[in-house]
């Protein structure tokens, strides 16, 4: 390619200057959080390209900011939307973590809350309370989880409504001093950015968290049982696999939440379990950390197929 | 006559930069800040008014900024201080304290003579501010 004849390039220096941007990733230490993103969370295949995206967008605009190009600052407000158990708020704590290691938030803390956070019960106590919220986040991330709780068109006194302005206003005007996610279902989510129309626009990341495929939540059992330091028996893996199918075919299935949940109740049987053996053999190391198929297949998911209203 | 009070106040007025440094500072050593604000120039007035309740749980400078250029814009012409409470030894104790606000004309003390029994005297000062009732002093 012949040399741009960009007007950029101050006289006395031809060769376009070669920037640094493995020396620049490598000493924002941001490839190891993404690696943990890659090593720790499963699936998600959408979500950590769009971080990875967010991630390079930063980088790039911190080199741009070197050589003295425009970088306004992105507006980085997010929105997760995904069903229960999909890792909205893992991902938001490793968001918090990404953005800190770009230098884009000075903390990188994360400040989780529902509405009772920031809603106040009568005249004048909403204010005070979202901005003292809104005080503690700063410098950091400020998660809200469910955020559609905040807006309730069936009472026009609400004190919701007063919350989402000032956020809007922090939003807008506070935009390095943090970074605010929105989290909740994706359809409940959806109505209420369309009755908010002033938030929708002022969220530059819309992501949402698909649910985990059947391998992936084993994987995830796997993962979960790795730092519990447990294993499963042969035959316990291929009662779990059942479980899960079994599982997500029920109603209030919360992916890798209900996930987490099955393995705490089969450690629960597994416990008792040993515990029966009192005078029988001696128990090892290895049944104190093997989960058999027996503390699985007790589940009353296996009992019931489609009655009941959830799992035992 | 330039009130001297707490930390810094024999330097110029802190930048909002600066004041956002030491708020930075105190906050990376666990300390809870609140704002206090008075028109009486008194130094024996050691009890300001607060504004708002003392911050804690914060990381970060920009909220009690937040807070700093709120009590600004509510009192533009009084004296408003930074207090930073250290709660390490199980009482919360004022580990730093400075101005950040103060009326742009400061009209200073007048010494008053008391004549006691005898001929003895006793002096104290008046600041000529408070000659006005609170919220009308400068």
């Amino acid at each position: 390619m012949s040399v741009p004849s960009d007007a950029q390039a101050p006289e006395g220096r031809e060769a376009p200057e070669a920037l640094d941007l493995e020396g620049a990733f490598r000493a924002s230490h941001v490839g190891e959080v993404l690696e943990r993103l890659e090593r720790e969370l499963v699936g998600l295949a959408p979500v950590k390209s769009r971080i990875r995206d967010i991630a390079s967008l930063l980088l790039i605009d911190k080199l741009r900011r070197a050589v003295g190009l425009s970088s306004g600052a992105p507006a980085l407000h997010m929105s997760f939307t995904g069903n229960p158990g999909t890792g909205k708020t893992t991902v938001a704590m490793r968001m918090a973590e990404i953005l800190h290691r770009l230098g884009y938030v000075r903390k990188g803390h994360l400040v989780a809350v529902t509405r009772d956070d920031l809603v106040g019960q009568y005249i004048g106590h909403t204010a005070p309370k979202t901005r003292e919220v809104l005080k503690r986040a700063m410098g950091g991330v400020l998660f809200i989880d469910e955020a559609y709780y905040l807006y309730r068109p069936e009472n026009e006194r609400d004190y919701g409504q007063e919350a989402i302005e000032i956020l809007l206003q922090v939003m807008e005007n506070q935009r390095d001093d943090l970074v605010v996610i929105l989290a909740g279902y994706k359809d409940r989510m959806e109505t209420f950015f369309r009755s908010n129309p002033g938030l929708s626009s002022r969220i530059a990341h819309h992501i949402d968290f698909p649910d985990y495929t059947p391998g992936e939540l084993f994987a995830i059992a796997q993962l979960m049982l790795v730092q519990m330091q447990y294993r499963l028996s042969p035959e316990a893996a291929g009662a779990l696999r059942e479980y899960i199918d079994k599982r997500r075919a029920q109603p209030h299935f919360a992916n890798a939440r209900s996930i987490r949940n099955a393995l705490d109740r089969a450690r629960l049987r597994q416990a008792s379990r040993l515990f029966e053996r009192r005078g029988g053999p001696a128990i090892t190391r290895g049944d104190l950390e093997t989960l058999e198929a027996a503390d699985i297949r007790a589940s009353r998911v296996f009992l019931e197929p489609f009655g009941g209203e959830g799992p035992s | 006559m330039r009130i001297t009070q707490g930390t810094f106040s024999f330097l110029p007025d802190l930048s909002d930069a600066q004041i956002m440094k030491q708020i930075e500072y105190g906050l990376d050593n666990g300390w809870a800040i609140a704002i206090e604000y008075t028109d009486d120039p008194h130094p024996r007035n050691t009890y300001w008014e607060m504004f708002g309740i003392p911050m804690f749980d914060l990381r970060d400078a920009a909220g009690v900024m937040a807070e700093v250029s709120a009590c600004r814009r509510t009192f533009p012409n009084h004296y408003i201080k930074v207090n930073a409470f250290d709660a390490s030894r199980g009482r919360e104790s004022v580990r730093l304290s400075f101005i950040v606000n103060r009326p742009g004309r400061e009209p200073g003390f007048s010494l008053v003579r008391r004549e006691g029994a005898g001929r003895t005297l006793h002096y104290t000062t008046r600041a000529y501010a408070t000659d006005r009732p609170e919220g009308e002093r400068y």
